[in-house]
């Protein structure tokens, strides 16, 4: 995603400055992701050089606070209502790093794969301890934040079992032929 | 040490056909702490809770419960021990249907010669302890799958018992339920208890203070102390 949805979100609740922007930005994604007060006052001129925002006349303060405008409304309501596209994400670089690890003389990877579910899963403790210190209903993005990571680290230590698994599989040898009209996706592990 | 492995072997059967269920595992588990036992079916974390329970014994190696060397014990000695120490949490099969929450919790100790009245009154301290005071006199198929697998860590810690072994404990129960037991075995681990969860979902781990993988019957990791834990895990020693 990019900030540009993100501050878009913020000036809907209503008009604030770039340092407001910021601060209520980092607050919603629990500082998992840290912004600096260049790229909103970049993300703000586009925004303003599309339409989607405008600004306000400056305040006794001298800060300029952003509205958003109603093409700004459409374009935020049109992304909230399309799904995210996984192939969108930043390539995989565990995944890769296995597939590479398979094929490179003197790596064991079996030991990648414990030693990645361990730090994976010492992430998940972490999270699920940040999640026991909060309080709902206050801090309910916050904790919907937290529990996407739990859920994606705990797909992540899921899929590195998967990999253990069929790693040992290989390594043992095949097991005993099936018959040859076994459709290949129902023989069992063993 | 509320519970210690001590280099622990379990091999079931003989000859050829012998299944070595545990191959050397050693694991501390303190006051306080809550120990996740993660693994693939077979891997052995079922053999290394009976055996934590004194259900099973070693073939080699020793089990301590509470300073008693289990193995040294006699079965009588051993049955107290078991009954009065340790408080089992399994998937199913919990709660006895002909009986209320409160007859369910104050069962163990009634077994254990408690007088009825001292029974009923710890067992309803121990529901109140989980908010579940208000259900104490209500049927297991009066209460919702997650109410049930409270009141049975309310039974599993009921009286002067620390230890709490608990098998998939959230295995049927939505997200939202399971994650309510969990908090509900993370308060009572805070407030002193000691409890090894076995279970194959990283989620439910996550609220351990060390997960432990165990890989046919070896522990091939483990997470180490998060936070302030000072007891550590030795796979080899």
């Amino acid at each position: 995603m990019s900030i540009r949805y993100g501050l878009l979100a913020l000036l809907q609740r209503g008009p604030m400055y770039g340092y407001q922007l910021r601060v209520a930005f980092e607050e919603t994604t629990g500082g998992t992701w840290p912004l600096n007060i260049g790229q909103v006052y970049t993300t703000l001129s586009r925004l303003e050089r599309d339409g989607l925002a405008e600004p306000l006349p400056a305040s006794d303060t001298g800060q300029r606070p952003y509205s958003i405008t109603d093409a700004g409304r459409a374009d935020l309501l049109s992304w909230f209502t399309t799904p995210v596209q996984r192939g969108e994400r930043p390539r995989d670089e565990l995944a890769i790093k296995l597939a590479l690890a398979l094929r490179t003389a003197g790596v064991d990877e079996t030991r990648v794969i414990q030693a990645q579910r361990t730090a994976t899963m010492r992430s998940l403790q972490e999270y699920t301890r940040l999640k026991a210190r909060t309080a709902a209903p206050d801090d309910l993005s916050w904790l919907l934040v937290l529990d996407a990571m739990i859920f994606q680290a705990e797909a992540e230590v899921r899929w590195l079992d998967h990999c253990e698994a069929t790693v040992a599989r290989q390594v043992r040898g095949p097991a005993p032929a099936p018959a040859p009209a076994t459709d290949p996706t129902e023989v069992s592990p063993r | 040490m509320i519970v210690e492995l001590r280099d622990v072997h379990r091999v079931h059967g003989g000859g050829e056909t012998a299944v070595h269920a545990l191959r050397g595992v050693s694991l501390s588990v303190g006051a306080g702490e809550l120990v996740a036992v993660m693994g693939p079916s077979g891997s052995g974390k079922s053999t290394l809770l009976n055996l934590c329970g004194g259900l099973d014994r070693p073939t080699r190696g020793e089990v301590v419960v509470e300073g008693w060397v289990l193995g040294t014990l006699s079965k009588r000695r051993l049955a107290t021990v078991r009954r009065r120490r340790v408080g089992y949490v399994f998937q199913e099969l919990n709660l006895l249907p002909s009986l209320t929450a409160v007859e369910n919790v104050a069962l163990p100790l009634e077994l254990d010669g408690t007088p009825i009245r001292s029974a009923r009154r710890q067992a309803l301290a121990a529901l109140a302890d989980l908010d579940l005071a208000e259900l104490a006199r209500r049927f297991p198929e009066q209460l919702s799958g997650g109410q049930q697998q409270r009141v049975a860590i309310a039974r599993a810690l009921v009286g002067e018992r620390r230890l709490v072994l608990a098998d998939e404990p959230t295995g049927a129960l939505d997200t939202q339920t399971g994650e309510a037991v969990l908090r509900v075995l993370r308060a009572r681990v805070d407030a002193g208890a000691a409890a090894i969860l076995v279970t194959h979902e990283a989620r439910h781990a996550g609220w351990a203070d060390r997960v432990v993988f165990l890989r046919d019957g070896v522990v091939v990791d483990t997470t180490g102390p998060i936070g302030e834990a000072d007891q550590l895990l030795t796979g080899a020693s």
